[in-house]
């Protein structure tokens, strides 16, 4: 069961930076960090990923993971490259004045579960 | 026994220090092992490893070749760079441990898991490399007989 991404925007007073498929699409889980090792290695296909990191890679680490949307916190400036890829690759770009405890947080208590399983040992 | 031929084969250069289309490979590489039929667990370490082999040469090196074959029941990639080399292979081993300069690092990269992670989800890893010359990544992914067919 997952959990709608445009259920996202009004409690994390988010921006919607690209729209990608959140009128439609649901997450099944979460990530956060702002490391990409970590997360292509340890975020799941199908799952949201809340960073502070907003630069154009971090739309290529969650189209190979397969993220549906990323937020970036604390208010990060998004460069124009990084709006671009995501617009190619149809995925959801969020950001928030919140930080990234605080947007997890939220997020828990709308019912996006942690992790199932773990993809690397 | 005479060698199977790949069912398909990839080449493409990686340009060091080009982070807009750092990933582009393995993302190519995620897509034709999709459309191959491969099952998604297989993919997830073939396109694991194959990102940090190639942030590896766009965080390091000046200009690299990725080249892979993918077979029935395997995949084989080549990474070969020129570039810095890697003095100690042993410390690079060591998760954490990092040549990465703090503006790549502040950009989330080189934290010092990518070697490490290449070795956790490839089934064969082989690297040469000389100093101020250039390094060979070499890895082998075989898919087991369960997930077969």
């Amino acid at each position: 069961m997952g959990i709608k991404i445009r259920e996202f925007v009004e409690p994390l007073q988010a921006e919607i930076l690209v729209r990608g498929g959140m009128e439609s699409e649901e997450v099944e889980g979460g990530y956060c960090g702002d490391l990409l090792s970590d997360c292509i290695a340890h975020a799941e296909e199908n799952s949201v990923w809340v960073t502070v990191q907003s630069h154009p890679n971090v739309v290529a680490v969650a189209t190979l993971v397969g993220i549906r949307c990323i937020i970036v916190t604390n208010s990060q400036e998004v460069q124009e490259q990084t709006l671009e890829k995501a617009r190619e690759q149809k995925i959801t770009l969020l950001r928030t004045s919140l930080s990234s405890f605080e947007t997890v947080a939220i997020l828990s208590r709308l019912g996006v579960p942690g992790k199932k399983r773990r993809v690397v040992r | 026994m005479p060698e199977e031929n790949p069912l398909v084969e990839m080449e493409r250069e990686i340009v060091g220090g080009d982070f807009q289309r750092a990933g582009d490979v393995s993302s190519e590489l995620k897509n034709i092992l999709q459309q191959a039929g491969f099952p998604a667990p297989f993919n997830r370490r073939v396109v694991i490893a194959s990102y940090e082999a190639e942030m590896n040469v766009v965080i390091h090196a000046y200009r690299g070749i990725f080249r892979v074959q993918i077979y029935s029941d395997r995949v084989h990639i080549e990474v070969d760079d020129e570039g810095p080399g890697i003095p100690d292979l042993e410390l690079a081993f060591q998760e954490g441990y990092s040549t990465a300069p703090p503006h790549i690092r502040e950009m989330g990269f080189g934290a010092g898991y990518g070697l490490s992670n290449m070795k956790k989800c490839s089934d064969r890893l082989h690297i040469d490399t000389r100093v101020e010359e250039g390094t060979r990544v070499i890895m082998d992914f075989f898919l087991p007989s369960f997930m077969k067919g």
